[in-house]
């Protein structure tokens, strides 16, 4: 379970999360929506402790992830986190990129590396690319690798920081189709994401940010149906 | 107007002697390029580390290394040095001039490698789990090598040719100081350092085309 509490964060003089109430129960599948700027990649950061936070806590089952002495190292071993941008290891292989960490941080050897990432990879429909450097791939499938090399550390929480934005449209279908399959098999997962389709489709709730505040959180159905809010009628109205 | 005749013979009987020479030269330039890599690196550590003094002194060496001539480097090492009491041989002074100017030209090669790979991949990796340390060992580092790898190896070439600055210092058994011998001893100037010429030449494209089919086999992708 992630347990969000009254967190604040500000860089300099913006304060871009004011005071974010969020719990995300285990198998949950949580999006968040809402415009550019609203604080949704900042609070990702702050859940695996990228971000340290200004005030109140987010404890992952049990354990406080900004308090001092939590090993943060550990706690990112069980969630994962793919980004916007493309983050292959350029001078790695797929098969490599995604055995890395398996090995370095968890330790395993060689073979039961090579094992879990060959798994991962043909689960995200890689099987094929194990030996090809990312620079060869296109970006769906650099996404995909990304998710694959996330899921290697086989991690209970997912969270996705607008992992199709930088795509071709051609693209990303692959991607969100990857992420369905994770819904399905009861991934817990945040998504932050601009795919409304996607977002009423896999979503147990849909949280919508407005400057740093969530200002609606509901079943899909609700926010993409019945928007109490004002800015989130005004947000999807302008996505439509 | 013209009437010097070539004498390549005695320079040909020379050239065990020079090839002689050619190898200290390497290994003059080789021995400068590893203490240079050396300091290198601790100068990059000193301009990351935050700490005033330590930067201020790593940018200090890389500004006087990459501005001043190399000559004037050596030329310090040999006699400025020496007014301080700290009476370097030539071949010391050499190899310590040259290893200051390599440092200085590969600290900056460094930095800029540094930066060319950018913050998000420390952060993926970190994201993963890694350490800081981990992090730049497994996937800063090895993409930092080959960007830095071609102009460290330019580097490389230099050293070999400001080995040849080394005369100006009573260096006399490099490749330059044994040709500059030679030639005082039979003033056949054109032929002696024409050959050297060669010889040089040979060994910076040795260098260039050992580091490209090298840098060719480490770095696929
Ligand atoms: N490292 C940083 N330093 C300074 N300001 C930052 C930093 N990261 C984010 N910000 C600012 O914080 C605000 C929120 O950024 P954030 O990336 O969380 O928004 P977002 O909701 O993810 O937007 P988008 O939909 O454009 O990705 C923005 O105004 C951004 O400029
Ligand atoms: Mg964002």
């Amino acid at each position: 379970m992630i347990e969000i509490e009254n967190v604040r964060k500000s860089f300099g003089p913006l304060e871009v999360l004011k005071g974010i109430d969020l719990t995300v129960e285990k198998g949950e599948v949580v999006t968040i929506i809402g415009g550019s700027g609203s604080g949704k990649s900042t609070l990702l950061t702050c859940i695996n402790g990228l971000e340290p936070i200004d005030s109140g806590r987010i404890v992952i089952d049990g354990t406080d992830v900004h308090a001092k002495g939590t090993d943060l190292n550990r706690l990112r071993r069980k969630v994962g986190i793919v980004f916007q941008q493309w983050n292959a290891f350029p001078h790695l292989t797929v098969l490599e990129n995604v055995m890395l960490a398996p090995r370095k941080v968890l330790g395993l050897t060689k073979d039961k590396a090579e094992q879990i990432a060959v798994k991962q990879l043909t689960h995200v429909g890689l099987g094929e690319k194990l030996k090809v450097y990312p620079a060869r791939m296109s970006g769906g499938q650099q996404q995909r690798m990304a998710i694959a090399r996330a899921l290697a550390m086989s991690p209970e929480y997912m969270l996705f920081d607008e992992v199709t934005s930088a795509l071709d449209p051609m693209l990303v279908g692959e991607v969100l189709d990857t992420l369905k399959m994770l819904a399905e098999e009861g991934m817990t997962m945040i998504c932050v994401t601009h795919e409304m389709a996607f977002a009423r489709d896999v979503s147990d709730r849909v949280a919508f940010f407005h400057q740093g505040v969530m200002a609606e959180i509901g079943a899909p159905d609700q926010i993409f149906g019945a928007p109490q809010h004002a800015e989130t009628q005004k947000f999807l109205a302008s996505v439509r | 107007m013209f009437n010097y005749t070539f004498h390549w013979n005695q320079a040909l009987k020379a050239l065990p002697q020079m090839l002689d020479g050619a190898l200290v030269t390497l290994e003059i330039a080789l021995v400068s390029m590893a203490i240079g890599l050396a300091c290198a690196i601790g100068l990059t550590l000193f301009r990351l580390s935050g700490n005033r003094l330590l930067g201020s002194f790593a940018s200090a060496w890389v500004e006087i290394a990459r501005n001043t001539p190399a000559l004037f480097q050596i030329y310090m090492a040999h006699f400025g040095l020496g007014n301080f009491g700290l009476h370097l041989s030539p071949y010391a002074a050499l190899l310590v001039g040259i290893a200051f100017n390599n440092a200085g030209y590969l600290a900056e090669n460094f930095r800029g490698a540094l930066k060319a790979i950018p913050d998000t991949q420390t952060r993926a990796g970190r994201s993963l789990g890694m350490t800081s340390l981990q992090a730049f060992r497994l996937v800063v580092l090895p993409q930092m090598l080959r960007v830095a790898f071609l102009p460290a190896s330019n580097q490389m070439v230099w050293a070999i040719l400001m080995t040849s600055l080394g005369v100006t210092v009573g260096m006399n058994a490099d490749l330059a100081g044994v040709t500059q011998e030679l030639n005082a001893r039979s003033f056949r100037t054109f032929e002696f350092f024409a050959l050297a010429a060669v010889i040089y030449y040979v060994i910076a494209k040795a260098v260039t085309l050992a580091a490209r089919a090298l840098a060719w086999r480490m770095f696929r992708y």
